[in-house]
């Protein structure tokens, strides 16, 4: 048996749903959204991630007709829709701050939208009580929004904004009122309702985390533009650019000169007095230009004594542990002044660990551990 | 003991300007004229002890108000009155306080000044100067002329429609501010969502913005209401002979008539059909209250 992987993007026959063709929307003489085109494909789970006043949100409220580009087109399914008022979108949106309406109750609330089109009354009770189902509130249907807590709340968001069944749903920080504990059990809640209901969604989120864990693919901006667009392990392993290495977890990046030492491998000058490091990568780099080694902590490994056969090895003193219980971060500190962090499991009772603060550490890595930036 | 030594000033306070007076109306309205000073007979004295004075009580005043019909008349025209000119005050109050919550906010202040700059002159010379505005010669007929757009001066003063532009303009402020409060409340993203479910625009006003500012419209409603009903001012300087209020017969019991009890009687009556708009009043208020919790 084989299984089917979820990549319309890599399908050249498919149909994108939304093709965002060269979008620019300006304030006055800020540029929110800078020439910007994208693709999303139908039943995709699409998170649009970046830092506040990076235009995310911005590019969400243009999908439902809250704003208008400035230039550019906005295909929904082959159709141009710039022109289109929101009320006749085939989109919905689920809103920050839930916007639930008070004087209604939560079965009307979700009818809502139902009501403005010519629905039959039986079938309008009939999709009001799926809605509840599958967001487990049917105790809660006549009660008003300020008499259920802040996770029910934020479902019957989801329910009303899904009771129409849209081509599109938007979710803006859909979890952003919700703490910690709460907005990981809605996330895994979130992914089964899309997979259930086959809707495409597309979430605008600031917690990589979060767009992380949901997500089919990542699209991390700044600056009104799209940094990169990729599956949230390729965004994490290959990071096309130092930003996005930088915004998606934690990362070491040493700056060095480049110079070509085989088929896709490189010899990185770093630091003067100390022995180059090797890092393997498919993108071409010339002798003697400028690049970024980016290295995740937990591909950095610690020991007390140098390790034998490895391509990168270079030895520093303890500055700092930070214990997470099943993890601790080191921060290393080179004889050149650099800070490196290393990620270890704790395997071990912490009383048998071999070093601790002001110790003399090697730290080491393989050739394909990091990833070779040119910006 | 801190609180009630908290609510006792103010409930003294009522007890004294309030309930004293009150009660003296009633015992007023119990007596019977006569020509004197006081104008009236004081049916009660200590000595023949409070069975006495309560065994021969007539309520022939009461009575009275039930025969002649220019009471009820004034009562209902007085009701028809002040219906008619809140419904008009909600309807030029409500476009005002929506107005003001859609502009930018820094320009809130200055128009909230703009609503509450009237009451910097005294009402008495506010309502002169709409007898100036609306008379034959006055300055609406003269601007009106001049344009062409009528050729024999319209009859607006001591008509009803004076009273009625008389009473809008003056309870206006009492219509926009609590609507106005009740709408700044509202959040933007109601009427985006409700959009994004298929509202227009029009729809969306009618679904979400009234229905969440009802709580202002009621409580504006009888802010204007109620202090109309016994409105004595606007109706004798705008109305003329012709408009009949109940403020106004009132007034002519006490000091044309000099039938102090029959007046007093017509005020007690008034006071216990305020009382029902009052108790409407207070119960949106609590309900407003208890929706904010």
């Amino acid at each position: 048996m084989t299984t089917l992987k979820f990549e319309p993007w890599n399908d050249p026959q498919e149909k994108p749903l939304i093709h965002f063709q060269n979008i620019t929307k300006r304030f006055g003489s800020f540029v929110a959204i800078d020439n910007l085109t994208i693709d999303i494909y139908e039943r995709e789970f699409y998170a649009l991630l970046g830092p506040s006043g990076c235009g995310k949100t911005t590019l969400m409220r243009m999908l439902a007709g809250f704003e208008t580009p400035t230039e550019g087109t906005i295909l929904l399914a082959g159709q141009d829709i710039v022109s289109v008022p929101p009320n006749k979108r085939a989109t919905n949106m689920m809103f920050q701050s839930y916007a639930l309406f008070p004087h209604l109750s939560i079965w009307e609330n979700i009818a809502f939208g139902l009501k403005r089109q010519a629905m039959a009354k039986a079938d309008i009770n009939d999709r009001v009580e799926e809605m509840l189902r599958l967001t487990r509130l049917e105790q809660f249907a006549r009660r008003k929004p300020h008499q259920i807590s802040g996770g029910q709340r934020q479902r019957v968001a989801l329910a009303r904004s899904l009771a129409k069944a849209p081509k599109l749903l938007l979710l803006d920080e859909p979890m952003g009122a919700l703490d910690k504990k709460l907005r990981q059990e809605t996330q895994f809640e979130l992914m089964d309702i899309q997979e259930k209901t086959g809707t495409t969604f597309m979430i605008v989120t600031h917690d990589q985390e979060e767009a992380m864990t949901v997500a089919s693919r990542v699209a991390v901006m700044d600056h009104g533009q799209i940094i990169q667009v990729a599956t949230p392990d390729r965004i994490y392993e290959t990071p096309n650019s130092v930003y996005v290495a930088d915004f998606i977890g934690d990362v070491n990046i040493i700056q060095g000169t480049t110079t070509a030492n085989g088929k896709d491998s490189y010899s990185i000058a770093w630091a003067d007095a100390q022995a180059p490091l090797t890092a393997n990568s498919n993108q071409p780099f010339s002798d003697g230009q400028k690049c970024h080694l980016a290295i995740r902590p937990e591909k950095v490994a610690i020991t007390a004594d140098r390790p034998g056969e490895v391509a990168n090895a270079v030895q520093g003193k303890i500055l700092d542990i930070a214990y997470l219980g099943n993890i601790s971060t080191y921060h290393v500190e080179l004889p050149t002044g650099v800070v490196i962090k290393a990620q270890a499991a704790n395997t071990r009772r912490i009383s048998r660990r071999s070093y601790t603060w002001e110790d003399t550490v090697w730290l080491s890595w393989t050739a394909t551990a990091g990833v070779l930036l040119a910006n | 003991m801190r609180r009630f030594l908290l609510i006792a000033p103010p409930y003294a306070w009522l007890l004294l300007l309030f309930l004293t007076p009150f009660a003296i109306v009633v015992k007023i309205s119990l007596s019977d004229i006569a020509l004197a000073i006081p104008p009236y007979v004081p049916k009660f004295s200590w000595d023949e002890g409070i069975w006495a004075y309560l065994n021969q009580l007539d309520f022939e005043n009461f009575i009275f108000l039930t025969q002649d019909n220019l009471y009820w008349k004034a009562y209902l025209s007085s009701f028809k009155i002040a219906a008619i000119s809140t419904a008009l005050t909600l309807l030029v109050g409500y476009p005002i306080a929506y107005g003001m919550t859609r502009v930018p906010s820094e320009w809130r202040p200055t128009l909230m000044m703009l609503v509450i700059l009237p009451f910097w002159t005294s009402f008495l010379i506010r309502v002169y100067a709409w007898m100036g505005i609306l008379s034959n010669e006055g300055y609406l007929n003269q601007l009106l002329l001049w344009t062409g757009i009528i050729d024999t001066p319209l009859t607006i003063l001591n008509t009803n429609t004076a009273v009625y532009i008389g009473i809008v303009y003056t309870y206006l402020p009492f219509m926009i501010l609590p609507i106005y409060s009740a709408l700044e409340r509202l959040d933007d993203s109601l009427i985006e969502a409700a959009e994004d479910l298929g509202c227009s625009r029009l729809t969306a006003f009618w679904l979400v913005t009234i229905p969440l500012s009802k709580t202002g419209i009621i409580a504006g409603c009888f802010l204007v209401f109620i202090p109309a009903l016994g409105e004595f001012v606007i109706p004798s300087l705008l109305g003329g002979s012709n408009s009949l209020m109940i403020g106004k017969v009132l007034w002519e019991e006490f000091f044309s008539n000099r039938d102090w009890p029959v007046a007093s009687a017509v005020a007690v009556i008034l006071l216990l059909l305020l009382v029902i708009p009052i108790v409407l009043f207070q119960r949106n208020q609590q309900n407003q209250q208890e929706a904010d919790q």
